[in-house]
């Protein structure tokens, strides 16, 4: 049997009113609200947030494979799996792939995963997805896109839902597209785009399936499958079909909106977390043609540890009504600079050489007082990484590997800097105390300044440090956050 | 055997600038002037100088010294040390004389922080992985009075309070300082109610940032008079630098600064000062931020831990008080170009054991002592100078 064993998702803290779009524009009122990446947040960070979700309680090294899927990925020329496999300290021979050019790749690369576990060539793969789209501002879509992420790990042992068949239908056709160097969604005009394109082609995809496996609408618990951006042609699909709305996975457009390649996986994660033992489920996703899916859950679903997924993070949540920081975060706007040094140049060389350190949380613990440590900074006099002396008892290379990756910790002193440039301000920066040992100095990020407290709990978080423009590198490494 | 530096040596002449934002002055300009009034104040002829120590930050070599004065050929070493540079290049200058190879040198700091168009300190950039939490130097000191505040139970209003004593007694001995960047007293309330530049520090807790030169011209002990009748004995010399653990070691308790205590406890062991709250006359100390004050206070064994509040709130470190500190307005009045602010803190000490601070000056002082710091409280460089009659 070869199915789905795990499955996670992430959704950014901060949701923002589709209200705030309307009253800076105008226009067609959208109701609810729409997730919204925070400044530190993109395609990788929500993919890889997602992926611990999913992670949790297994071992990343007896994993075979990691599978990224977005649109919107930061590189066009460099992986981006790899950073996550790099992070999870997965194996060597770890087979890594960034799948990205349609909305459907997060399904296009579950199916290969399945196809690669089926075969036999892998035991188990990890498939992540995260989407930051954006609309142009004053249209539509920028009320209508959210920001997420799901994963799902495929493998042949404790499956909770398993495969049982597939259908996909490619379809050549430029409704709606981003060309090299668009920020911003184009679509062609809408009513050709959706009778053309997701009305017809998605319904063909699911119908494939259903005559192929042989299956009708009554056999399925839920039918899962993504909404256009236009979330009024999603219930037709279904209605169509001759499915009862009762079947329909919900598609969060009132509550986090079109995560793009993303949105199909986490609403299946959503539906999984609902699911009984037996219950069938189809799953679909469009993009320049459709993929479906016949899963059937297993009484293994019962085992699987409580995963933060869609639910939790729905629940956890900061909602703004606020457009300018919209506009900051998401880089739209150019700003008044801040009148604060240049950021260094970012070196390639040194990310490399700490590539373990800095984004696997890497440290190591003294082998002869015992003491756990970390440091992935220069402090701004010198002592980067690695440790040789131990900080304690000052042992030289007397170590073993310490991992600090999904360690909770307390803050033992912070501040919120308002001299320090932020695209958040203030720029709360914390010296934290890890459980079992180990002190290091982060950005916290998604807080309430207020809240923020000598001694309170923290976990960490991945995200994105810093872009730097002039050469092109996108940085990656961890924050601290109150706990979600 | 090493021996103590006590009296070996001796400073015959000063030169300082006028601290602030000098836009129409260059660092030529600073440099000369601080260079021809302590030849001038030492009577010497520039060409006497046998050697120089120059302290700047993100400097080259010595010729940031021979090149505005054009000095002929000698031996000059570039100090570098973070905020306590000068403190550095001066020391480094006095064991040279010491070790008897050269009769007089020059030490000389300076620093031209307001050309960058930024707010704070222009701190180098370079090349790293650039993933250094977001933190400004006010930040990094904030931290300090986070958890001196949560250690010693002071709520955000209390030791806001405490630590506003801090600059107001600042601004009172800058105002009567000419040379002064900020020379206007100020209240409490202006303290409590400025803008946070970083919680919980205030506009008024943060020193000023500036332009400035200072300079030294120091001699062995037995031929200081034939230079005047009033020198300045070296009674130590002492730096400790530490091994940036704060930010590593959950050790390290963010109330105190290790680097501070153990280089006031060095320098007092090489002065023979067996209790420096009594015997200590003055301090200019490094006063970045009121905490940092705060903590060097106790550092330095001033007040006993945890009781600085205390201290400032009995006004023991104003002028009139019993061990007046900052008597020139401090860091927070003069600002803080990094290269120069050790000799700054000499020159105050310097004027003050010879009776010529004017209306600052201290009732019969026999010994004064700088504390200079680079870095931040998790990691930093220490430097303790004492010197007397």
């Amino acid at each position: 049997m070869v199915g789905i064993t795990s499955y996670g998702a992430y959704i950014p803290l901060h949701r923002i009113e589709r209200d705030a779009f309307y009253k800076e524009w105008g226009g067609m009122p959208i109701p609810g609200e729409r997730s919204m990446a925070t400044f530190d947040e993109d395609s990788v960070t929500i993919a890889m947030e997602s992926a611990i979700d999913c992670m949790k309680g297994l071992d990343p090294k007896k994993v075979d494979g990691l599978f990224f899927a977005t649109t919107t990925s930061p590189y066009k020329e460099k992986l981006c799996a790899s950073i996550m496999a790099t992070a999870f300290d997965m194996r060597r021979d770890v087979r890594t792939m960034d799948v990205t050019g349609t909305l459907r790749v997060g399904t296009t690369a579950m199916a290969a995963a399945f196809d690669a576990v089926k075969a036999g060539s892998a035991k188990s793969i990890l498939v992540t997805t995260g989407e930051t789209r954006m609309g142009a501002p004053a249209g539509d879509f920028e009320q209508s896109v959210g920001d997420g992420g799901a994963a799902v790990l495929l493998g042949d042992k404790g499956v909770i839902a398993s495969i049982e068949g597939s259908y996909s239908v490619s379809d050549e056709f430029s409704g709606q597209w981003r060309a090299d160097g668009d920020d911003f969604i184009r679509s062609w005009e809408d009513r050709m785009v959706y009778d053309q394109g997701y009305s017809a082609v998605l319904p063909e995809a699911i119908s494939g399936l259903m005559k192929k496996y042989n299956l009708s609408p009554g056999d399925f618990a839920k039918i899962v499958y993504d909404a256009p951006l236009d979330v009024r042609r999603h219930a037709r699909v279904a209605g169509g079909l001759k499915f009862d709305a009762a079947q329909v996975q919900d598609p969060m457009f009132m509550n986090v909106g079109n995560t793009g390649a993303a949105l199909a996986m986490m609403m299946l994660v959503a539906a999984l977390e609902e699911a009984k033992p037996g219950d069938k489920i189809l799953f679909a996703s469009y993009g320049n043609g459709a993929d479906a899916f016949y899963l059937q859950v297993t009484p293994e679903i019962k085992k699987l540890k409580a995963r933060r997924g869609i639910k939790h993070h729905l629940e956890s949540k900061k909602t703004i009504n606020n457009y300018g920081t919209y506009l900051r975060w998401r880089k739209i706007l150019t700003l008044e600079r801040a009148r604060r040094p240049e950021q260094a140049a970012t070196s390639i060389v040194a990310l490399w050489r700490d590539r373990r350190i800095i984004l696997g949380l890497w440290g190591v613990k003294c082998k002869v007082c015992g003491t756990p440590q970390y440091t992935a900074t220069p402090g701004i006099m010198g002592g980067g990484p690695p440790i040789r002396i131990c900080v304690n008892c000052q042992a030289k290379d007397q170590f073993e590997d310490y991992c600090f990756l999904g360690k909770k910790a307390k803050v033992f002193s912070f501040t919120h800097d308002n001299l320090a440039d932020s695209p958040d301000p203030p720029a709360t920066v914390t010296v934290v105390d890890f459980d079992g040992g180990g002190r290091a100095a982060f950005d916290m990020t998604d807080r309430d300044p207020d809240e923020v407290k000598v001694g309170m709990p923290v976990e960490m978080t991945f995200r994105k440090l810093y872009h730097d423009p002039a050469r092109g590198v996108h940085n990656y490494f961890w924050k601290t956050r109150p706990i979600r | 055997m090493a021996e103590s530096i006590k009296d070996k040596v001796c400073i015959v002449g000063m030169g300082c600038t006028k601290f602030g934002e000098l836009w129409d002055r260059s660092e030529t300009d600073m440099i000369v002037e601080a260079a021809y009034d302590a030849y001038e104040d030492a009577g010497i002829e520039p060409k006497d100088v046998q050697a120089a120590w120059v302290g700047v930050t993100g400097g080259m070599t010595g010729m940031a010294l021979t090149a505005p004065l054009k000095m002929q050929y000698k031996p000059v070493t570039h100090v570098e040390n973070a905020c306590a540079t000068a403190s550095d290049a001066f020391r480094n200058a006095c064991y040279a004389v010491a070790a008897g190879v050269y009769d007089i040198v020059l030490a000389l700091g300076f620093e031209k922080l307001k050309d960058s168009g930024f707010s704070g300190l222009a701190m180098a950039g370079g090349v790293s992985s650039n993933i250094v939490p977001t933190t400004s130097a006010p930040g990094m000191f904030a931290m300090l009075a986070t958890t001196y505040f949560a250690r010693y139970g002071l709520g955000p209003d209390e030791g806001k309070r405490m630590l506003a004593h801090i600059p107001v007694r600042s601004h009172h001995n800058g105002a009567l300082n000419p040379k002064a960047h900020f020379q206007r007293e100020i209240t409490m309330e202006q303290v409590l109610r400025a803008p946070i530049i970083a919680w919980p520090l205030g506009l008024f807790d943060c020193c000023g940032v500036s332009d400035g030169a200072a300079a030294a011209i120091v001699v062995r002990a037995e031929d200081a008079k034939k230079f005047r009748p009033d020198p300045v004995y070296v009674k130590s010399l002492q730096m400790c630098v530490g091994p940036a653990e704060g930010q590593m070691n959950t050790k390290y308790d963010y109330t105190h600064v290790e680097e501070t205590y153990r280089g006031g406890q060095v320098a007092y062991a090489e002065a023979g000062i067996k209790n420096p709250r009594k015997e200590i006359s003055m301090a200019e100390v490094h006063d970045c931020f009121s905490i940092t004050e705060a903590t060097i206070m106790e550092d330095l064994q001033f007040s006993p831990r945890g009781k600085v509040k205390d201290d400032l709130e009995a006004g023991t470190f104003t002028l009139e008080g019993d061990l007046p500190v900052q008597p020139d307005g401090g860091l927070k009045c003069f600002g803080h170009p990094i290269g120069a602010s050790g000799l700054r803190m000499l020159y105050e000490m310097y004027l003050q054991l010879q009776g010529k601070a004017g209306p600052r000056q201290i009732k019969n002082p026999h010994l004064g002592l700088t504390h200079n710091m680079g870095g931040q409280p998790a990691g930093c460089t220490v430097s303790v100078l004492i010197v007397g009659r």
